[in-house]
């Protein structure tokens, strides 16, 4: 490998460990979620869509930024409030494979909801970040990826001190380790499960803003979920961290693939490629690189 | 296995009536009297979802074992069926569409094998690998369309004995023989001691492997054959309903509209999937008339589409929550309300 | 539990006779041997070098307080936990890891401390799982009714009648056996367990949450199998009085270890026994 082709591997093993980032950012909305009330939310993608299309409408209704930030944080909230109401709580004690599909009709009427209220066109938003490349040592790196990047290393960084030192972040905890301890010690589940739900669409918001930066907001944002899942197997659903590490590796062997392998296959495998490499690591270890590796009881 | 007739009243003859009825409508009625939009716009498309709506029924409601990717088998069989006729042109046609559901439930099988050490989630998820990988592949290699240059291919002329199939009702009964002999397969698999181990295995995975139910190979052959009907019901509707092949029609959402079929009809039914099919292949079609009653027939297609995704959304999690076992335990409430 | 996952058993390997592990291994005959169980979760033991035999024909009761590593040890035996330590003998063969897809093969059978049955199958239905290991025909053969698939269908019918008539749950058949009260669920997971005739059989509390008439009648019910067919039984069961009575010898586990092993009389006074049971520790 000469000096220019290392400097490029290097290159797209950057871009594609910054997009990873991004792929973790939509991940851990799924993993608060998976922790305390053990469902898998396909909604997620969809809470996604709806947080930037609102945003996007509302700065150009000529809300001011902070604004319409604040207004879509809250609506974000009400949805959030309003799914543990009216489909976690009748649900509830039914099996995860149940609360699972009933994610994916919450999906549905999310995506066909934020579309009826907003409309189906394409929106441009823009966050003020430049989307200009800088040059660090003859390698280009997209200032964009990079301060998105950032913006989820800082999120990341808040849930784990929310968990780590609030009284709800650690009864949230408490519920993910043991549900009828936590309900014998006389925390409310239905509160926790609202606050969770909550937090996870204020996450959806983050990752909704800064993808839908990048890809224009418009439906297929909603299947960034796509992207989050294998990241999910392969971190394990359980683990933030999980979540951090594997969006990393998806993205990086993603990109690399796609610059390396891809041309072999004449292009177009990163539609799969990510659900192979969990798929192998799953193989190997079935319940992923954090799960908990609960033994059954009997 | 039954021990006491559950209604000794009930003689063969009674209980099978409703469906001998049933039939003679289907076989003799329907091509007699139909209309050629009912066929082509609701018969064709019921028939083949409902179809898919079975094979998908045997592996998620009775084994268990969610999948996402059922359209990726309907390819399968659709794009086998498509090359095996035109490829190999004296091939009969029934023994085109039997090919095809091999080659389904072979990827099937291949598809199948993480079930052997993944559960739950993790297998869902891993589902989608055959969903993104076949649309994927079917799209790449030109050799599956034939090099044709959209990727959009008309279906071959179908013929049964040098009779011609290609009219309206000639494809209609092709799709409703198909699943009529399936469907009869299903309900005589699901009622033998076989059908038990399905259940078993759903119910109870570890203590079905500990009593000595053949875990890994019950799981192996539901995909397997919940593959083979899916990829058949993938070409009817290509070959009878579309007279298209083409892989963009068989996308994910596909996928989610056989699952939520088996959903609303009814878990670890034979109805269930038709029922299901029934009120997603119905329910648009009312929706675009009423609406363009109410609002002089300007009613925005794209609007429409909307609506009803709200609607089989709020469908899906209704049912989950007032009526899991879907339309089909509905119907059982109201026919025994009338036969009392 | 949603991500939960198949375990890998490791392989299940026949020793030689000659292999001198252990020379109580290598008696042959009936019944089960432990040989030196040990088994930790994380930081707990749930088992420390667990030995215990059961001869052919014995109804062996394990006692102990809750958490002792009772139910571990019947899961150890029937492969669905994987010892650390230790090796399992029965049927001829010698197992350091018990294959649980074999086990029904192997003549063993078992019920669970938390019911194991499944709701969605007739009570005729979930007996008739049990005798599934034995099926010969397939897919084809069960759905075009060929000779094979009728004669076992009908063969496996009269079994199933047959064990029915015996748990007195005959009238019971056709019904869906979620809607069956608590106690007669329990006493279906035991025809479930006896429909193929094992040679040892693994009772995990059969009995807990019974009335005392529930009692007295599984308790019956375990007895006749025994004398029936000369079937060894390992029994857990909390109720002393039921354990005195059915037993033919008591083992205690108290912390996953073996602390007294013999007759219900011999147990009855052992100091370590009442001290385990007392809590005075
Ligand atoms: N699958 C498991 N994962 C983690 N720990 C386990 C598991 N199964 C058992 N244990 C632990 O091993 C120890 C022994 O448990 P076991 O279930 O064998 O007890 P037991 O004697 O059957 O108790 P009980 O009378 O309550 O049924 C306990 O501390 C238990 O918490
Ligand atoms: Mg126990």
């Amino acid at each position: 490998m000469d000096w220019f082709a290392f400097l490029f591997f290097i290159e797209v093993t950057i871009g594609g460990l910054l997009s990873g980032v991004m792929y973790a950012l939509v991940a851990i909305g799924f993993v608060l979620i998976y922790k305390t009330s053990g469902v898998l939310n396909f909604a997620q993608g969809a809470m996604v869509l709806f947080a930037a299309l609102t945003f996007v409408s509302l700065t150009e209704q000529g809300l001011p930024f902070l604004a319409a930030l604040a207004i879509t944080a809250a609506v974000m909230a009400l949805l959030g409030l309003t799914i543990e109401r009216a489909v976690l709580r009748p649900l509830a004690n039914r099996s995860p494979m149940t609360l699972f599909m009933a994610t994916l009709g919450l999906a549905y009427v999310i995506e066909g909801a934020a579309q009826l209220i907003w409309g189906t066109a394409v929106h441009r938003l823009d966050l003020g970040i430049s989307n200009e490349p800088f040059i660090l040592g003859g390698i280009f790196i997209s200032t964009f990826d990079l301060i998105a990047a950032l913006i989820a290393g800082v999120m990341v960084a808040a849930l784990t001190a929310f968990f780590r030192f609030t009284r709800t972040g650690l009864a949230f905890r408490a519920v993910a380790d043991d549900q009828f301890a936590a309900l014998a010690v006389g925390l409310r589940l239905d509160r926790i499960w609202a606050a969770v739900w909550t937090a996870a669409g204020v996450v959806a918001l983050v990752a909704g803003l800064l993808w839908g930066a990048r890809l224009g907001v418009q439906f297929a944002l909603s299947l960034v979920v796509l992207k989050a899942l294998p990241v999910l197997v392969l971190g394990g659903f359980d683990s933030v961290l999980g979540a951090i590490v594997a969006g990393l590796l998806i993205g990086a062997t993603e990109k690399l693939a796609e610059v390396y392998i891809g041309p072999v296959f004449g292009g177009g495998i990163e539609g799969w490629f990510a659900y192979a490499v969990a798929l192998i690591v799953l193989l190997v270890r079935p319940t992923g690189l954090f799960g908990q590796k609960l033994v059954e009881r009997y | 296995m039954t021990f006491v007739a559950d209604n000794p009243l009930a003689t063969p003859l009674t209980r099978h009536l409703p469906l001998a009825a049933g039939l003679l409508l289907a076989f003799v009625a329907v091509p007699a009297f139909a209309s050629d939009y009912v066929i082509e716009a609701i018969l064709l498309p019921f028939l083949a979802l409902s179809l898919a709506g079975l094979g998908l029924n045997l592996l998620t409601g009775y084994t268990g074992q969610v999948s996402l990717g059922s359209a990726a088998f309907m390819a399968v069989g659709a794009f086998a069926a498509f090359n095996l006729e035109h490829r190999i042109d004296w091939l009969p046609l029934p023994v085109s569409i039997l090919l095809a559901g091999l080659t389904a439930a072979a990827v099937g099988l291949v598809f199948g094998l993480p079930s052997l050490r993944l559960r739950g989630f993790y297998l869902a998820v891993s589902t989608l690998a055959a969903q993104f990988f076949v649309q994927w592949a079917l799209t790449k290699f030109g050799w599956f369309s034939n090099y044709s240059a959209s990727g959009i291919i008309s279906a071959p002329s179908l013929h049964v004995f040098g009779i011609s199939l290609d009219g309206t009702a000639g494809r209609y009964l092709f799709a409703l023989s198909t699943t009529a002999l399936i469907t009869l397969f299903v309900h005589r698999l699901v009622i033998s001691p076989i059908g038990a181990n399905l259940i078993a295995v759903r119910d109870n995975e570890t203590a079905a492997r500990v009593i000595g139910v053949p875990v890994l190979r019950t799981k192996l052959a539901v995909f397997a054959l919940s593959s083979a009907i899916i990829g058949i019901a993938g070409a009817i509707w290509a070959f009878a309903y579309l007279r298209t092949v083409e892989p963009a029609g068989f996308n994910l959402d596909r996928s989610f509209q056989i699952l939520f079929i088996v959903i609303i009809g009814g878990l670890a039914t034979v109805r269930g999937a038709f029922l299901g099919a029934a009120l997603i292949v119905i329910f648009p079609l009312l929706l675009s008339r009423f609406t363009g009653l109410a609002f002089d027939g300007v009613a925005d297609a794209g609007v429409l589409k909307l609506i009803e995704r709200i609607f089989f959304g709020a469908v899906i999690i209704a049912f989950l929550i007032a009526e899991p076992n879907g339309l089909s335990a509905i119907l059982s409430r109201i026919t025994r309300r009338f036969t009392r | 539990m949603p991500g939960a996952v198949l375990r890998r058993t490791g392989p299940a390997y026949l020793v030689d006779k000659t292999d001198t592990v252990s020379p109580r291994l290598a008696a042959v005959g009936a019944g089960v041997v432990l040989d030196g169980i040990s088994l930790s979760f994380g930081g707990i033991r749930a088992l420390t070098d667990v030995s215990l035999d059961v001869a052919p024909g014995e109804i062996r009761a394990v006692i102990g307080p809750n958490g002792a590593g009772k139910s571990s040890l019947i899961n150890v035996l029937s492969g669905l936990y994987q010892a650390s330590a230790g090796r399992v003998r029965f049927g001829g063969r010698v197992f350091s890891a018990v294959p649980p897809q074999e086990l029904a093969a192997l003549g063993v059978a078992r019920t669970f401390q938390n019911l194991a049955l499944f709701p969605g199958l007739s009570v005729a239905d979930n007996i008739a799982a049990g005798l599934s290991f034995r099926r010969l025909s397939g897919i084809w053969g069960n759905v075009f009714s060929l000779p094979l698939a009728r004669q076992e269908r009908a063969a496996h019918q009269d079994q199933v009648r047959e064990v029915a008539d015996r748990l007195h749950l005959t009238a019971d058949l056709d019904r869906l056996v979620a809607t069956l009260p608590y106690g007669l669920q329990k006493r279906v997971e035991l025809a479930r367990a006896l429909v193929a005739a094992p040679r040892l059989l693994l009772l995990d509390e059969p009995m807990a949450g019974m009335t005392a008439t529930e009692k007295a009648e599984m308790a019956g019910f375990v007895r006749a199998a025994r004398d029936r067919s000369g079937l060894s039984v390992i029994l857990i069961e909390h109720d002393i009085g039921v354990v005195m009575g059915l037993s033919d010898h008591v083992a205690v586990l108290d912390h996953g270890v073996k602390i007294a092993d013999g007759t219900p009389d011999q147990v009855r006074r052992d100091p370590e026994v009442i001290r385990a049971y007392l809590g005075a520790a």
